[in-house]
């Protein structure tokens, strides 16, 4: 086990923990607004495929890439953009409770 | 500064944005805010991963055109997607990008391995891992899509599946082995993949509609820790610390769905009682007298009551019946009746589903109460409207002894009066009988979710003093 190794797995550790603690306190409400917002940041895995890209050659090289571009590419644009639209739909009671004032003349 | 090193900071960023939109979804309020900074922090993750490899000399054109019109055509169909989609079928499209994002995550594994020789244990090791959880996860996804979509919606069990499911697992970690092991031979990797998606679309096959939620949730904890040992791969920090929160979201939310529904996780993977929704009718459960009620005197208890609690369960989502029940709850809104909604953990398909339907239907959210907050109030409801949900409000499970025990129940029985939108007496998921529509105090509604709810609502307007 090399040095390198090591200190990123202690990130990867820590990070787990960053998250159990983060999302521990997000309510049922947001579940899935929630699961779809970490479904976009595991699109991350796009710089993954930028960084590899310098470097692969041959067909099998770069039939990988390029569906690995086009996985994470839809991952990435397709999850931000769905999660906005949910939580869009989150509003508030409007400020002026809808009540009838109109003398009110209900049984 | 080197580019290397300010792509390193703005890593650092990217990766406190992604914590902090998070962070930003513990309300209603801010969560929109959150998603935009996530966003943000990828878009300069993103500009800085281009610009190094752009400075690092080796990308010609044939790498360019790869990268880029693969990126681009992916982006216009995730945003075609996300643009398009239904709010009734979120939980495919959550599914979906969960199986791009695990197969993107064992495709740069593959095409790390084949482009060099091997090398150190820990860097093999994360390979080999990466493969395997994102192949299971890439084909198990599909399916739970296609699952989600209506095709093959029931438990699919064949002879011999559970031994071939072993077998192929079997093969994986023995091929897994034999790469971290130094064969070094792209062959055998090829072979973990083939195992790994075998394991996949058999986890996912036996597993009923309704377990759903859970298959979801630890699916995108999957998806998350294949990213991360992308990230081990290659030697980038972004990605093994955003794979490390996904995968810890997904790991939360499995739990809670699993413990909201009774049922551990093992079980659910063992394929469970898994009958599906679709429920065996079992007319006059029981010989218990079930009473029943029309329409119109129904409308009537509505109209008078001072507060009503409605229940939407998995049902309401599968008739796609929630815009009839916001209907409903404004006429009687506008006669003065007070109206929240309880929403159980696994209302709906994926962990919070309901939440988002009725949001659409342009419910404010804080009409919509979570199970621990509505319990308490129920005694003081004059009128609890069950519609589309069963094993959820059965009282039994307060009791030892049957397959809802220890469930966590709403307490619907404890409303003065409590009515019961359902086609038929047929039992829920767990295929025991429901207490509360034995309950004398329950009346049943016969009917379509939908066709009940519009009844009501014009039964409801018709009723103007």
């Amino acid at each position: 086990m090399t040095h390198g190794f090591v200190s990123e797995l202690t990130v990867f550790v820590l990070a787990l923990l960053v998250g159990f603690e983060v999302i521990s306190k997000v309510p049922a409400t947001l579940h899935t607004p929630l699961m779809s917002g970490a479904n976009s940041i595991h699109g991350v895995v796009l710089v993954g495929v930028i960084v590899l890209s310098s470097q692969v050659h041959g067909p099998l090289g770069y039939v990988l890439t390029f569906l690995a571009a086009a996985f994470a590419g839809a991952n990435v644009v397709g999850g931000y953009a769905v999660t906005d639209r949910m939580l869009e739909m989150f509003k508030k009671r409007p400020a002026p409770p809808a009540r009838p004032d109109d003398g009110g003349d209900r049984p | 500064m080197t580019l290397q090193e300010g792509a390193d900071l703005a890593f650092l960023l990217a990766a406190v944005c992604f914590v902090l939109g998070l962070h930003f979804m513990n309300s209603p309020a801010t969560a929109r805010r959150g998603n935009r900074i996530s966003a943000g922090g990828m878009i300069v993750a993103v500009g800085f991963a281009v610009a190094v490899v752009a400075d690092g000399g080796t990308m010609d054109l044939t790498r360019w055109l790869v990268l880029v019109v693969g990126a681009l055509v992916g982006a216009a169909v995730g945003l075609w997607a996300a643009r398009s989609v239904l709010m009734t079928a979120i939980p495919q499209l959550v599914s979906l990008f969960n199986a791009v994002g695990g197969g993107a995550a064992a495709m740069i594994a593959v095409a790390d391995y084949a482009r060099r020789p091997t090398q150190g244990s820990g860097t093999d090791l994360a390979t080999v891992l990466d493969v395997v959880i994102g192949s299971v996860t890439f084909l198990g996804s599909l399916i739970a899509a296609a699952k989600l979509q209506g095709y093959a919606s029931q438990p699919v069990h064949f002879t011999g599946g559970r031994a071939l499911n072993a077998a192929l697992a079997a093969l994986a970690v023995g091929s897994a082995v034999a790469v971290v092991a130094r064969v070094d031979s792209l062959p055998v990797l090829v072979l973990t993949v083939v195992a790994a998606l075998g394991v996949g679309a058999l986890l996912v096959l036996p597993i009923g509609g309704a377990d759903m939620p859970v298959v979801i949730s630890l699916l995108n904890a999957f998806t998350g820790t294949a990213v991360a040992m992308a990230g081990f791969v290659i030697d980038n920090v972004i990605l093994i610390v955003a794979g490390a929160l996904v995968g810890a979201s997904g790991a939360i939310l499995t739990k809670l769905m699993a413990d909201a529904m009774n049922r551990s996780i093992p079980a659910i993977m063992a394929g469970g009682f898994g009958t599906g929704t679709a429920g065996v009718e079992t007319a006059g459960a029981g010989g218990a007298q079930v009473r029943s009620v029309q329409v119109d005197d129904a409308a009537l208890q509505l109209a008078y009551a001072e507060r009503v609690v409605m229940v939407p369960g998995y049902g309401l989502a599968a008739a796609q019946a929630q815009h009839e029940l916001r209907e409903l709850a404004s006429v009687l809104e506008e006669r003065g009746v007070e109206v929240s909604y309880a929403i159980h953990p696994v209302a709906g398909r994926m962990p919070g589903h309901m939440n988002v339907l009725l949001a659409e239907a342009n419910v404010p959210y804080d009409q919509l109460k979570e199970m621990d907050e509505i319990n308490p109030e129920m005694p003081r409801a004059d009128v609890a409207l069950v519609v589309g949900a069963n094993d959820v409000t059965n009282p039994a499970a307060r009791r030892p002894g049957n397959a809802v025990s220890g469930m966590p129940i709403i307490d619907v029985d404890r409303a003065k009066n409590v009515i019961v939108i359902k086609r038929s007496m047929a039992s829920g998921y767990a295929g025991i009988d429901n207490e509360l529509y034995t309950d004398p105090k329950t009346a049943m509604l016969f009917s379509d979710a939908k066709k009940g709810l519009a009844a009501l609502t014009a039964a409801t307007k018709a009723l103007v003093a």
